[in-house]
């Protein structure tokens, strides 16, 4: 009886979990593209000749992304045996652009995105049933030039 | 209130600093949360309720921060850190600290 929820479970993951990635990757490049026009550095100056700058105001996005099941019994294993865990590194990288991303579009009409500085927390660890997930925050200064290029 | 992470602010002079500012929370959800977001877990995918909570929390430790600030007659806080700890499971625990200083 254990074995065939564990199978169901293995196998909900990893249709419902490959699923939502494809879509959520889909979506982050889409975004991407759509806010290339508002660069992002993590240097503490401006980049580049710009006009003098009109205002300048802190901005955050964060977000929370958790792996699937079949992902995790995936990690498991490789944990035992060692080695890349790519499973891992997809969740990593997605929810740090998307949080990336969740800063852009608090601030559309900046100029240029300063000081990017990115913060990983733990809100659910610690838990009994550890939960495969990552909590990003990405925080920067976005800058507002005049409009006449200098 | 200006509020930036960088050192200084472009386009303004800082006149006096006036010290570090801080602000800190620790946070959870209801359980009915919790177990959405093990539910969720079997799926994959975004936990919305967890990040509602991150952004709130931030938000709390940011207005902390800038009462602070006020008190101490400053009206920019710049170079900002965030910084997360874990005190309990299913908490989010944020500290913001920042310079107070007066701009003009």
């Amino acid at each position: 009886m254990e074995f065939i929820i564990f199978i169901c479970l293995l196998t909900t993951g990893y249709f419902f979990g490959s699923w939502a990635e494809k879509k959520h990757y889909k979506s982050i490049v889409e975004r991407e593209q759509l806010y290339l026009y508002l660069p992002t550095t993590s240097s503490k100056k401006p980049l580049g000749k710009l006009a003098p700058v009109k205002e300048s105001k802190l901005v955050t996005g964060s977000v929370v992304v958790s792996v699937d099941y079949f992902k995790r019994v995936l990690a498991g294993l490789r944990s035992f045996f060692g080695g890349n865990i790519a499973s891992y590194e997809t969740l990593v990288d997605r929810a740090r652009r998307e949080a990336i991303l969740r800063m852009k579009e608090s601030c559309p009409s900046a100029t240029q995105l300063i000081n990017l500085r990115i913060e990983t927390s733990s809100i659910a660890k610690g838990a009994k049933q550890q939960i495969g997930s990552v909590e990003v925050l990405a925080y920067g200064t976005a800058i507002y030039c005049h409009k006449t290029k200098g | 209130m200006f509020i930036t992470n960088t050192e200084e602010i472009h386009g303004k002079n800082i006149t006096i600093c006036k010290g570090v500012v801080s602000g800190s929370t620790v946070r959870a959800k209801h359980a009915g949360r919790d177990i959405m977001a093990s539910i969720k877990n079997i799926f994959g995918g975004e936990l919305a309720g967890y990040t509602e909570l991150l952004s709130e929390s931030r938000d709390e430790a940011m207005s902390r921060m800038k009462q602070q600030a006020k008190q101490m007659g400053a009206n920019a806080i710049v170079n900002v850190r965030f910084s997360t700890s874990s005190v309990a499971a299913g908490a989010a625990e944020i500290y913001v600290y920042g310079t107070a200083v007066v701009v003009e």
